[in-house]
This record gives C-alpha cells, sequence and structure tokens, in this order.
C-alpha cells in the first residue's frame, strides 16, 4: 500500500517537519518506522513464547547548511516533537561542516508496485498463528521428531518527508514461518516459508520438509575435511548473496576500496546472474527506501561478470550518478544493502544437480557464517540441520556438520549448474528469490563429530 | 508504580492470570561516528514503552506498546491474555517460576562523569583527534572512530509486589584504522573490535586514550599489509584479553544458557553440548585453571545491574569451577527443573522484548603466577594473537574458528615479527583442557559485547566478559586456502 499523503503517519512528519524549518533548518527530512509485528515461538512440539509490538518511532534529519544532526524519538505528541526538533538542531548546531553539501530526495516518481501488503498477515490473530504451529508440530509428531520454530506476521510501516517536497508511505506485511525438526539423537532438519501473504504458507509442508529431513539425517557418518563437490540448497544459497551484497555490492564498498567489485570484472561462471529488485512481486515488493528515493532495479552479476552496485543518495553524489534507492535510515555509516536480491534460474532439476556429483555433499543451511578476510570474500561457517553425502549422485547418508572456509567468489565461479526452481528466503540484508546450486569445489575445514 | 503498569496489573488480575509482571522502560542513546575524517554521523534516540508478561494456564503471553496511556494498558494487558490463552493450545508443560521472595529497591550504575552532560563538541573534538592521529601516522584507506552512550530508566513490578527502579548507563569509544593494497584490507583497532563500551560514564572514553593509542593501530594496519601470511599448522597461541573474550563469549557464555540446553533457542541460535547430564557428571569443561563466573555485580560490566528483567536480584554465578562444568545461567522458569533458584540471567532488550536468558559477565577469572608478559616469555615457540577480527561456532558451541587482526611470533619468549590473517579453530572442551597458562590480574580486564543477538523476534543485548589472557598448547592455525 503506497500513499503520498493521506498516511497518518505522514501528518506527523508534516508537523517535525515544520518545527524543523521554525527551528532553523536549511533542509530537514522526516523518516516514520512504524511496526505492528506478532509472533509465535515453538520448541520440544509447543508453544513456549508468544509476543505481539506496536511502535512508532520518527527520526528526523536537521540540516543547517553542512552541518547535519538526526534525532529520533516514539514521542510524537506535541511537547514530543518538540523536543525532538530541538534535539536535532542542537546536535547540528554543534558538528563541523562537512566537505560536502548534503543532499536530500526530490519528489519523484515512485514505482507502481503491487502484491506487497496483505490483510491476512496484517491482520493476523494468535489463534491463527497457534493454528500454523499446531500443524508443523503434527507433522513432526508424525515423523517421530519434534518441532522447534517461530511463525511472525509483521505489518511494517516507511513513512518519508522532506523538505524538497517528497511525500511517500508505505506499509508491506511478511509472514516467515521457521521450522528445525529434531530427533532423540540430534538429528535435525530444517524448513522455511516465507510470504506477504500469511494465508498461502502451508504449516504442515514446511513441518514435513524439515522433519523429512531430520528422519533422513539419523545415523550420520563422518567426513572428513577436504574438497568437495556440493550442492547448495536455496537456504544455504542465501547465505552466498547476502554476504556479497554486503562485502562487495555497496557503493560505499567501493568507494574505500574494500569491494572486492570491479566493473566487468568476471566473478563468477557464466551462468551466475544476480540483481536487486524490490518492485518485483516474485519477493517482497516496496516502492522507495529510506531517503524516500524510488527503488530500482539493479543488475549486480551478469552472467559471470560485475555489472553494477547499489546507490544511496550520498555515494550517488560523490560518485556523480543517480540514487538507485537503496538508501537505510539516516544517519547510515553502513552504506546502502541490496535488500532484494535475486539470482537467476537455471534449467536443472533436483536430480540433474545431484547427478553430477561422483562424491560429494548436499548442504541444506549455513550456520554463523562471518567473514574471515572480507575483500576477498573468504568466509567460514558450519553446515547445519541436514548435510547429506553424496556419491555417484545419489544421497547416501547423513554426514556430521562440517565447517568450511570458502571464498564465496571461488565458489560463485565454480558454479556449474543451476536450478530451475527458486524460493522466496529471508536473509540478514532483506529477502531473496534463489535456486539451488551446484559448485564444484568447496572447502571444508573441520568437522564436528558428536 | 505509574497508573499505566497498576491499570496493566489490575487488568491482568481480572482476566484470570496467576502472574503478570510490567516493565516500563525509557532509553537514551546517543552516537557519533567520524568516518575519514568527517563527522558521518551524531545521532540521539530516544524511545520508551511498557511490556506486560502474563501466565495464564501456565503459558506465557507477552505483549508491549509504545504508547503510554491507561486505555493503551487495558488493550495490551488484554492481548497478553489472549495471547497466552492461545499458546496454552499447544502446549505440554505448564510453566512454573521458582519462589523469589518479593522485590523492592533501587540500583544506578555508578557514573563518574555523565556522558549526557559533556557537550556534544567535546565529543566531536575527541574523536576526530584521534581520527586525524590514525590518519597522520600511516596512509590508510579509511577509518573509523566511534562514540556511544546509552542509559535506560526501568521499572519492574509484579502482581506479588515487588516493584523495582533502575538506571543503566554505558558509554564507549573506538578508533579503526584500515589500510587497502590490492586484494588486501588489514584492520587494526583500539580498545577493541566491539567499540570499547563499558558500564560507566565518559571516564570510561577517556579512559582509553584513542589518541595515544592512534599511531601505533595506524602503523600496524598497514603493516600488516606486507606482513607473511598466518602459515597453517599446529602451534602453542597465547590470546590477548582482546581476543579471549570473545572466546568465552562464544564457547562458554552461549552453551551455558540453559534456555539452549532445553532447546527454547533452537530454531535461531541453536542447542547446547552442555546438557543437563554433564551437570550432573561433573563435565570436565576445561583445565584445572579454568575458573568462570557469571557476574552481575562486577563492576564495569555491560551485564552488571541490580536485579535482572524478572526481578531477581544480580549474583555472581559460577559456570567452570578448576575446569569442572559447575551452573548454568537460568531463569525462573528453567532454574526449578535443574533443582535450583535463578541466577538472575533474564534480560530483555527494551520494552517490546520479552526477557530471555542471557549472559549477565561472564568472567574467566585471573590465575595468581605469571602475569601475561610472563606467560609469553615462558613460550619457547607460538603465536601471540590480538584483537578480534572474525568469528564463527556451530549450533552446539562445540566447533569454534576465530580470526583475529594480528598475529606476532613467539620465539624463544619474544615478540617477533607480525603475521596477517591469522586463524584458529578447534572444539570448545578440547581447546580449554589444552590451556596450560591464565594470567594473574594485572592483565585482567573488563570488555564489553554491545551487540549480542539471540531470540526471536530478535533481541540485541549488552554482555561483559573480563579475563587476563590464556595460553593454549597444540591448536589448529591458519586454517584455509590462502
Amino acid at each position: 500500500m503506497v500513499t503520498r499523503d493521506r498516511a497518518p503517519e505522514l501528518v506527523v512528519a508534516e508537523r517535525l517537519l515544520a518545527l524543523a524549518e521554525r527551528a532553523g533548518a536549511t533542509q530537514a527530512e522526516v523518516v516514520m518506522l512504524g511496526t505492528d509485528a506478532a509472533l509465535t515461538r515453538f520448541a520440544n512440539s509447543e508453544i513456549h513464547q508468544n509476543v505481539a509490538e506496536r511502535d512508532l518511532v520518527a527520526s528526523l534529519r536537521f540540516v543547517a547548511g553542512r552541518r547535519v544532526g538526526v534525532a529520533s524519538s516514539g514521542r510524537l505528541d506535541d511537547e514530543g516533537l518538540r523536543a525532538l526538533a530541538a534535539g536535532a538542531a542542537a546536535l547540528a548546531g554543534v558538528q563541523p561542516e562537512l566537505e560536502e553539501p548534503v543532499v536530500l530526495a526530490e519528489p519523484g516518481p515512485l514505482p507502481a508496485v503491487r502484491g506487497g501488503w496483505s490483510a491476512a498477515t496484517a491482520e493476523a490473530s494468535p489463534e491463527l498463528r497457534a493454528e500454523v504451529a499446531a500443524a508443523v508440530i503434527g507433522a513432526a509428531g508424525e515423523a517421530g521428531v519434534l518441532a522447534f520454530g517461530s511463525f511472525s506476521t509483521d505489518a511494517d510501516t516507511l513513512a518519508v518527508a522532506n523538505s524538497r517536497g517528497v511525500r511517500a508511505a508505505e506499509t508491506v506485511t511478511r509472514a516467515r514461518l521457521v521450522t528445525i525438526c529434531m530427533g532423540a539423537d540430534g538429528e535435525a532438519g530444517y524448513g522455511e516459508a516465507l510470504a506477504v501473504d500469511a494465508s498461502t504458507i502451508d504449516g504442515a509442508a514446511v513441518g514435513r520438509e524439515a522433519a523429512g529431513r531430520a528422519v533422513r539425517s539419523r545415523r550420520p557418518v563422518t567426513l572428513g575435511p577436504g574438497t568437495y563437490p556440493v550442492v547448495l540448497e536455496p537456504y544455504a544459497v542465501v547465505d552466498l548473496l547476502d554476504m556479497l551484497g554486503t562485502l562487495g555490492f555497496s557503493a560505499l564498498a567501493v568507494e574505500e576500496g574494500r569491494s572486492f567489485y570491479e566493473p566487468g570484472r568476471r566473478i563468477a561462471s557464466q551462468i551466475v546472474s544476480t540483481w536487486d529488485d524490490a518492485t518485483d512481486p516474485a519477493g517482497t515488493p516496496t516502492a522507495f527506501d529510506a531517503e524516500g528515493v524510488g527503488k530500482q532495479r539493479v543488475q549486480l552479476i551478469d552472467r559471470g561478470v560485475c555489472a553494477g552496485v547499489v546507490y544511496d543518495l550520498a555515494t550517488a553524489a560523490r560518485a556523480g550518478r543517480r540514487s538507485t534507492g537503496h538508501g537505510l535510515p539516516a544517519p547510515n555509516t553502513f552504506g546502502p544493502v541490496p535488500g532484494n536480491q535475486f539470482m537467476a534460474a537455471g534449467d536443472a532439476t533436483r536430480e540433474e544437480l545431484l547427478a553430477g556429483i561422483d562424491l560429494g555433499v548436499l548442504v541444506t543451511r549455513f550456520n554463523y557464517t562471518n567473514p574471515v578476510h572480507p575483500k576477498r570474500a573468504i568466509v567460514t561457517g558450519m553446515t547445519r540441520d541436514g548435510t547429506f553425502l553424496v556419491e555417484r549422485g545419489e544421497i547416501v547418508a547423513p554426514v556430521h556438520n562440517l565447517r568450511f572456509t570458502q571464498g564465496y567468489l571461488d565458489a560463485l565461479a565454480a558454479v556449474d549448474a543451476v536450478g530451475r526452481e527458486r524460493r522466496l528466503l529471508a536473509g540478514e540484508l532483506g529477502t531473496c528469490v534463489v535456486p539451488s546450486v551446484r559448485v564444484a569445489a568447496w572447502d571444508f575445514t573441520g568437522a564436528t563429530g558428536r | 508504580m505509574d497508573h499505566v503498569t497498576e491499570r496493566a496489573l489490575q487488568v491482568a488480575a481480572l482476566r484470570g492470570t496467576s502472574y503478570a509482571d510490567v516493565r516500563t522502560v525509557r532509553r537514551l542513546d546517543e552516537r557519533i561516528t567520524v568516518r575519514t575524517g568527517t563527522v558521518a554521523g551524531a545521532s540521539r534516540r530516544e524511545d520508551e514503552g511498557f511490556g506486560v508478561r502474563v501466565l495464564v494456564d501456565g503459558a506465557w503471553g507477552f505483549a508491549s506498546s509504545c504508547r503510554l496511556t491507561v486505555a493503551e494498558a487495558e488493550r495490551v494487558a488484554d492481548l497478553a491474555v489472549r495471547i497466552a490463552r492461545a499458546s496454552a493450545r499447544a502446549q505440554r508443560r505448564p510453566v512454573r517460576l521458582d519462589d523469589r521472595p518479593v522485590q523492592r529497591g533501587r540500583y544506578e550504575t555508578p557514573v563518574a562523569v555523565d556522558p549526557f552532560s559533556v557537550p556534544v563538541e567535546t565529543k566531536v573534538a575527541d574523536l576526530l583527534a584521534a581520527d586525524a592521529a590514525m590518519r597522520a601516522s600511516a596512509p590508510l584507506a579509511f577509518t573509523d572512530s566511534t562514540y556511544r552512550a546509552h542509559r535506560e530508566w526501568k521499572t519492574f513490578c509484579d502482581s506479588v509486589g515487588s516493584d523495582i527502579e533502575q538506571v543503566i548507563t554505558s558509554t564507549g569509544a573506538a578508533i579503526e584504522a584500515n589500510a587497502v593494497d590490492g586484494d588486501e584490507h588489514q584492520r587494526r583497532s583500539h580498545p577493541d573490535s566491539d567499540g570499547g563500551v563499558r558500564g560507566g560514564g565518559y571516564e570510561v572514553v577517556r579512559g582509553h586514550a584513542l589518541q595515544a593509542h592512534a599511531p601505533r593501530i595506524a602503523d600496524e594496519a598497514v603493516a600488516l599489509l606486507s606482513a607473511p601470511q598466518c602459515p597453517p599448522g599446529r602451534r602453542t597461541i597465547v590470546l590477548d584479553p582482546s581476543q579471549l573474550y570473545l572466546q568465552v563469549h562464544e564457547s562458554c557464555g552461549h552453551p551455558a544458557e540453559l534456555d539452549r540446553v532445553f532447546g527454547t533457542e533452537a530454531s535461531y541460535a541453536g542447542t547446547s553440548f552442555l546438557t543437563t547430564d554433564r551437570l550432573a557428571e561433573g563435565f570436565r569443561y576445561g583445565s584445572p585453571l579454568i575458573d568462570i563466573v557469571a557476574d552481575a555485580t562486577a563492576p564495569g560490566g555491560l551485564g552488571t545491574f541490580g536485579w535482572d528483567d524478572e526481578g531477581v536480584p544480580a549474583q555472581s554465578v559460577p559456570l567452570v569451577r578448576e575446569g569442572i562444568f559447575v551452573g548454568y545461567l537460568t531463569s525462573r522458569e528453567t532454574a526449578p527443573r535443574i533443582d535450583r533458584q535463578s541466577g538472575g540471567a533474564m534480560r530483555a532488550d527494551g520494552w517490546n522484548r520479552i526477557p530471555l536468558i542471557r549472559m549477565t559477565n561472564v568472567n574467566l577469572r585471573p590465575r595468581p603466577g605469571m602475569s601475561l608478559e610472563e606467560i609469553i616469555a615462558d613460550t619457547d615457540d607460538g603465536l601471540y594473537l590480538v584483537q578480534n577480527r572474525s568469528w564463527s561456532i556451530d549450533d552446539r558451541r562445540l566447533n569454534f574458528q576465530f580470526a583475529t587482526e594480528v598475529g606476532y611470533e613467539i620465539r624463544h619468549g619474544r615478540l617477533g615479527s607480525l603475521v596477517r590473517n591469522p586463524t584458529y579453530t578447534g572444539i570448545t572442551p578440547e581447546f580449554w583442557r589444552s590451556c596450560d597458562a591464565v594470567a594473574d590480574e594485572r592483565s585482567y580486564a573488563m570488555f564489553g559485547t554491545p551487540n549480542c543477538g539471540k531470540g526471536e523476534p530478535s533481541q540485541s543485548a549488552d554482555v561483559g566478559h573480563a579475563c587476563s589472557g590464556a595460553r593454549f598448547r597444540d591448536v589448529q592455525v591458519g586454517v584455509g586456502r590462502w
């Protein structure tokens, strides 16, 4: 739902802009972040936590010439807004002048997005969440394992108004079901569903997916460290895109010399293409960023070659470009991020992905990954909740979780097959639509054992 | 007791709850970032609200709101009860709480210099001076100098008469020098890589002496660009406190959280290898030199308070004693399941989150004997690893891998040349059992982790770790292909 001027959040924003102007701002920007969120959590096949939250926070970027101060508050009555404006003005007043002028967004057309909001999610009740949890628990019970997980239903509002005339407000919804099923010996399997519309999430199906993996994970064998071909399920592929989005595809990372990104540099195999597109209804659509700039589709990797990075207003101004609509709320020292990544589907079925492996590993997901060498995108982490040995194209046994220390760029360069099915999943930066991939060589550097 | 709290407790009682508590929280947060000589961000954030937690038919319900009105208190308390009743539909084990006595009182973090009374110009000037000192010393690609102050005013009242008020303050600053050459990017930071945040006021920032340390870390960042890669092998390592604190955090603090053991974090943070049978059997977690406590009373810690967020008084709980696993971080709900009383480790990230078991200050106690320098002098061949750069551990907290910003070769008891990109990996109890020296109190210092993530919806906690440095034998270093 995108509105230009009637959202109640924009009414508050207008008042705050007026207060900023009265306090001497030469420019000002108000960002309103609202959430109406609920989450039901279950463990050992029973609900153990059930929470709801409603919050609305106003943030004012107060610009006085080349001085900037940002203040935020949840106190939105007259006194609270006056204090907020005064606080931001006071902060700005004591700053040294910036070398560059502050650029706020100018009003412009926003992309027409659809499919970002659902009444079923916005109005989801605790009873509905309990029913979905019960469906997961039921599926786990039928397989003889226990269910652990959460089901969240969130409605998030972003409203942006600035002194140049930008007025935009949007509420989007997300429903996410996460499930791990575990058996008596610690065997575990994962399943997840993410959707704008909570009513499309099938708790029993997610439960069966996770329970099936858990059952197949019984009696794991130990696989020693080494370099193996792998098939990465979509849950694991999300981590690749997330990590590379943070480390490399941000204009700030490029500007500071800490990114691997160079225009035209080949970093992946020919069959790998990725992009960021918040307007695609196959993802989680949003129309504009936290600076009020319309979202643009940005090709990140085009058939294996670096094609672009995302910009916010500040990085775009320094690079002599236009923002791509990937700004975060001020003050943003993190830089712009791609929060709606897609990876192109291939043509391989799941069987064909596995068939290409003589001796290798099927990885469901990764755990606690972290860059060891950010510029080379070398990352360490563990496999989790469903790691299987593949021999001659067949899954032959579960294996104990493995540690890897792997260059993610090297992995993309070694992708030799991409799955034809894609999943919408949650990542650290936002959401991703990704297929499974096969990687010819993956460095496992340790095993846990039990 | 304010009107909102009073009304919420009344409504909860009228709806048939067996227990209810109400927390009101107001938070003030101030941050300044100087990036490569420019003030990249100066912000002040304030929020407030309340959360209502109820027990109905043995099931929890929680709801919260930022609107501090009596009408909203009624709506939120009502919603919390409705949520609890929905939870009861899929619950097999009714919640039972320990019998903590009624608590009343007030606690305030000791603060020598109120960080919110120090002029912003002074804070900006301090950061700019440190930032300039880094850039003047060496050719750096970019620098970061950060400041953060945080204060929470919070009240806790429950249906049995507890009434607690606390004011918690933390402050920190840190500097980071980044050098880049081709594919190589090296970073050095001071005083740690987590923002240098401690419990206390602006005296914390002054104590870090940022400007004085700036040239050293700038020079080291550049020197690391041409240092040799850390070679693979099995080595003796000496961990500086600036790395050891995170080793304690990941491989002792998290696995000792009893909610993880009982599976309630399985779907997000994971479980724990420290299962309850290991408590009963006296599991050997580490060598006899290892004493680890969760101490919510430790001065200067980010996990220091008067009461936790379910009204349990701050205390020091032994987790590992002379290498033997002896205790957990617990709550009023989990402690009775191992026949204990809560150790007071329930903490919530603000008014809109339910309390979870979190670390307080999980500290590795110093050992009388050798100083850290004497341990290095006592090491014939090894690596001295300083300042965390990267961390990873599996979902049971067994298989870990860390990277540090810098390593120094130790040859015949002396620190030698730098090595870059040092990493080490191991299995938690094997690693801690390989410890043959823990430094004495001369290098014992408090560190802070102001970003410890856990829970769904996600919560960030401020936790503390004090330690002095230690030596470990036969550890795999230099992991992976470089």
